[in-house]
């Protein structure tokens, strides 16, 4: 209704100059695509150009060099594996503080807020001697392990702020119905919690499948690169051998891209809502 | 009575139990242990740490010029990039919530840049700045394109600047987005009734309105800068001479370049106390402008 009454010739110019700036944005996406399919003296005579021919070999190398399926297999492994628990994880944490606000809850909760503040860097070299004591290292159960442990303060602070708002009537109710706490937090709580669990989900996911510094540190076997360190790797083998690395960084990206643009209304959402109560 | 509390417990242990086992292994332990490390002469490899009390904190503050250097790098880097990341992603913002026939393609084409890590953003901007300026610069002959880049000191400083804005304004728009659906057209009408113009609207109701989104965004915008990491390491990996080497990555190569795991945690003590001092002052200013708005 708005909109046809309000779309005058202001509003065309800024249309005009925000898709200007768009298309601004993509050109780092055209240099990547575009140069993935030249060949590798083509490359250097002329970035700009759309390929003369589509080299379609380059993926196939790109893909070898990474070894995408062992890559992208490892990263969704972490990434998967690491969200389901730390939402189930933390999501019980916080329910169980909210219910039961005893002393020792109050100051976990205190204390999860405080760690938020701690960069990964203050904990990094220290983490790293002592994953590799306790056997933690060079292990993708390591690796998730330790995204439970950096992962729960934030999660459980999001879960904790929004499971106060949950009536406790409604628990009772269920309670008289029979339901255990189990039951209750499984059949009430979490339908409940849903959109909370989604902005979480997406908050980590974001975080873990891009993450380089805590799998570099943590694995050193070939076979358990995730995308990001088989890049890494890559680029510090073959420098500048761009007709091999532009595939591969495709290849890299694509997963999510296509995440986004299938998931799109809920990340963009979610992240507000993150933003709100972070 | 003993039966209900013996219940009660097992559930404190079910609900609380793994979060708090995982979170003490993996930050708490860490981190106390590297408040000890910071302290000795631990280089990673041999077994006998030895105590030197605060030695690395005394040569970090008197003898290391390149943390001082990383340091004042990122305070730098920080307040341009967070500057420039948020009223890019503000008017942006402000723009697509105008009755744009383009607007959901447009929001998704900003945000887009917020899924890849900055590892591969890195290395794909490493390539637009190496081989992509250079072809435009050589088509259109503009100077801008055919500078350094990468290989000069200020331009590689720029030049992290612009792709940490291209990352992450997409991000921040989403939020101030939110933000702006929440102010309410009739206060808006009733502003320009009164005689208000345009940039009268925009400056003294609607900014102020948004306030609580501002100071979350530029939060968000300081830690991602801060903390740098990923897209230092593959972008410029701190050149050329070290110019544009972040705290983080500073951290890292003293540990894993230098071997000096002691001095490497002594920094890494230094850069949590210095987060933790922007965090509260950010957290205080957020209390005070709730209060006003």
């Amino acid at each position: 209704m708005e909109q046809d009454t309000k779309y005058r010739i202001p509003t065309l110019i800024i249309e005009i100059v925000l898709i200007l700036i768009g298309l601004l944005f993509l050109v780092p996406f055209y240099f990547l695509i575009s140069n993935s399919l030249k060949t590798f003296g083509e490359i250097l005579s002329d970035a700009a150009a759309l390929p003369s021919t589509l080299q379609w070999s380059n993926y196939k190398s790109g893909w070898e060099a990474i070894n995408f399926p062992s890559a992208f297999k490892n990263s969704l492994i972490i990434t998967v594996v690491s969200n389901v628990l730390l939402v189930l994880l933390s999501s019980m944490t916080a329910y169980q503080m909210v219910r039961h606000n005893t002393k020792f809850n109050k100051a976990l909760l205190a204390l999860f807020v405080a760690a938020m503040v701690i960069p990964f860097q203050s904990i990094m070299l220290p983490l790293t001697d002592v994953t590799s004591r306790i056997g933690l290292s060079d292990s993708l159960i390591g690796l998730i392990i330790a995204y439970l442990g950096f992962g729960a303060p934030l999660s459980v602070f999001l879960f904790h702020g929004s499971m106060k708002s949950i009536p406790l009537e409604i628990e009772q109710a269920a309670r008289v119905d029979g339901s255990g706490t189990y039951g209750v937090f499984f059949r009430i709580v979490y339908p409940m919690m849903r959109p909370m669990y989604v902005t979480i989900i997406i908050l980590n996911t974001l975080w873990i499948w891009n993450d380089y510094l805590l799998p570099s540190l943590m694995l050193t076997s070939e076979s358990l690169q995730t995308i990001p360190i088989a890049t890494y790797m890559l680029f510090g083998q073959y420098t500048k051998q761009w007709d091999l690395a532009l595939p591969a960084l495709v290849l890299g990206i694509a997963p999510v891209i296509i995440f986004f643009l299938a998931m799109q209304k809920y990340i963009v959402s979610g992240i507000a809502a993150g933003a709100v109560k972070g | 009575m003993s039966r209900k509390k013996l219940s009660q417990l097992s559930q404190q242990l079910v609900f609380v139990g793994p979060t708090t086992i995982f979170f003490t292994l993996i930050v708490l332990v860490p981190f106390l242990l590297g408040v000890y490390y910071s302290m000795t002469n631990w280089n990673g490899v041999s077994t006998s740490v030895e105590f030197v009390g605060f030695s690395n904190y005394v040569h970090i503050f008197t003898s290391d010029p390149e943390f001082r250097n990383s340091f004042w790098f990122t305070v730098r880097f920080t307040v341009i990039a967070v500057v420039g990341a948020n009223l890019l992603g503000f008017f942006l913002a402000y723009f697509l919530t105008k009755p744009l026939k383009s607007k959901n393609i447009l929001r998704t084409v900003f945000f887009m840049p917020n899924m890849i890590g900055g590892l591969l953003l890195g290395f794909i901007w490493q390539f637009i700045f190496v081989r992509g300026f250079a072809a435009i610069g050589e088509a259109t002959g503009w100077s801008f394109f055919n500078l350094p880049w990468l290989g000069d000191e200020p331009t590689a400083f720029w030049g992290i600047v612009i792709v940490f804005v291209w990352q992450y304004a997409g991000y921040l728009m989403v939020i101030y987005i939110a933000s702006l659906g929440n102010v309410s057209k009739d206060v808006l009408e009733s502003a320009e009734i009164d005689g208000a113009n345009r940039s009268q609207v925009l400056w003294k109701i609607i900014v102020p309105l948004i306030m609580p989104a501002v100071t979350v965004c530029l939060f968000l915008a300081i830690s991602w800068s801060f903390k740098m990491f990923d897209l230092n390491l593959a972008l410029t990996n701190g050149g050329p001479f070290n110019a544009t080497r972040s705290v983080a990555l500073d951290i890292y190569r003293e540990a894993f370049t230098n071997s000096r795991l002691g001095l490497g945690t002594a920094k890494a003590v230094i850069f949590f106390v210095i987060v933790a001092i922007i965090t509260a002052l950010q957290v205080r200013a957020t209390k005070r402008r709730e209060v006003e708005a």
